[in-house]
């Protein structure tokens, strides 16, 4: 059967100001991506969306998706000779409240060694009124040694890796904070996929 | 296990042609002045991370959540409608099991959000919200309301024209796709920046779903067919 429709892919539309009804009900947001089972350093991450004013998005919905302590994805593509976690799904969903915040809990991953072995880092997409197709974007671990040889934060201009560092917070362990400045001086890096 | 490899190479995904997806900043919607980045973007080299993503199984999804019309105890307000289609990637693969989820507004104009301030009524019978996994060809169905066109504040006078919000996932993480479904004819469109965003005229006429009669079911409920393109890998189109 030949494809009767034009296979230019889709064009996005924003997420607009009301996508709460269904994709982050309390049922539908995923708040801990790993399960009480799950190996690994516990780590708890507030993200903080600023618009262009350092204003907070009140309505923004952030997706993330990791690999487990081993750096192991639940994915087909992932070849890599490793056990994958029992149980581990690596995806997260959250909505900022009020403030622009939001926390999510997981595991610190693992390193990803198929293709150039990257640092240990989250994939995060942003959706938010006011943004007519999603912003991506990875969370690295500030002081992670394997920072220096990450493939993808060396395509990053120095002065701007910053950006994507998640920093610990010194008086709680385990707690890092890791902003989203959709533009301006600070602004995060965002990659085009 | 052991013979595999750790330097299997990584097989990308096509990016999207010039023009068919919106711009960040587009300044007659007002919303992304403040929002969109401004600085360059860093192009990715697809890696591991990028070409896998979540995968759902039926688990996600309770049997009736594609009718939102049986939701309660009594029927919704409005136009009986259903839509379907098919997910598709961009080499013409059928993407099955990809969860589908809506939301939209009821008859009159109104979403079910704490937010909403259109004064139109609710229907206590409708939450505007449901899901799918597209079966084994790729396709979905919903049964719906038809919903109303609402106004928002972009600007004077500014009405959204009537459509359904679509949340799609795929085989990867960046085959992501949120988007909306339009009704064919809509007198609206000329005036609406969300939907004029897109530069491509094609690519823009994709969100429109067609009626259908063969969906159509005599003496209940009009069809309308909306299909979806998700990003392919970069390789050869599907045989045919
Ligand atoms: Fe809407």
């Amino acid at each position: 059967m030949k494809p009767e429709i034009d296979l230019v892919p889709t064009p996005s539309q924003t997420v607009g100001p009301f996508f709460a009804i269904e994709l982050t009900t309390d049922e539908h947001c995923i708040k801990c991506v790993a399960g009480p089972q799950a190996q690994g350093k516990r780590v708890w991450i507030t993200f903080r969306v600023l618009d262009g004013d350092g204003a907070p998005v009140n309505d923004a919905m952030l997706e993330i998706w990791q690999a487990d302590a081993n750096g192991k994805y639940k994915h087909p593509e992932d070849v890599q000779p490793k056990k994958l976690n029992a149980g581990w799904m690596g995806f997260g969903r959250i909505a900022t409240g009020e403030d622009g915040s939001c926390v999510l809990e997981t595991i610190r991953p693992g390193r990803v060694a198929q293709g150039t072995p990257q640092a240990p880092h989250l994939t995060i997409a942003v959706f938010a009124r006011g943004m007519l197709k999603p912003l991506y974007t990875r969370v690295y671990f500030a002081g992670d040694a394997a920072n220096d040889e990450d493939p993808i934060l060396r395509l990053v201009p120095a002065e701007r890796r910053e950006t994507l560092l998640a920093r610990p917070d010194p008086a709680r362990p385990g707690y890092w904070s890791f902003d989203v400045r959709l533009q301006g001086d600070q602004e995060t890096v965002f990659f085009e996929v | 296990m052991d013979s595999v490899s750790t330097q299997v190479s990584i097989k990308p995904y096509a990016r999207p042609p010039k023009g068919s997806q919106p711009p960040l900043l587009y300044e007659p919607y007002r919303a992304t002045i403040k929002r969109a980045p401004l600085k360059p973007m860093i192009v990715l080299p697809h890696t591991l991370s990028e070409v896998t993503g979540p995968i759902f199984g039926h688990e996600k999804v309770g049997e009736k959540d594609n009718d939102l019309t049986c939701q309660y105890p009594g029927e919704p307000i409005g136009e009986r409608i259903i839509v379907s289609g098919r997910v598709l990637d961009s080499n013409g693969r059928p993407v099955p099991n990809a969860l589908i989820e809506i939301w939209q507004a009821n008859s009159a104009g109104r979403y079910r959000h704490i937010k909403e301030q259109h004064p139109a009524p609710l229907d206590p019978n409708f939450s505007g919200a449901g899901r799918t996994l597209t079966d084994e060809h790729g396709a979905y169905r919903f049964i719906t309301i038809k919903p109303g066109a609402y106004p928002w504040f972009n600007h004077y006078n500014a009405w959204r024209p009537a459509h359904i919000h679509f949340s799609v996932f795929g085989t990867a993480f960046i085959t992501r796709l949120v988007t909306q479904m339009y009704f064919p004819g809509d007198p609206l469109f000329a005036y609406d920046p969300i939907f004029q965003s897109i530069p491509d005229e094609r690519a823009r006429q994709r969100l429109i779903s067609r009626f259908d009669l063969e969906t159509t079911e005599p003496q209940w409920a009009k069809g309308f067919k909306f299909d979806i393109v998700l990003r392919g890998p970069e390789d050869t189109p599907f045989e045919t």
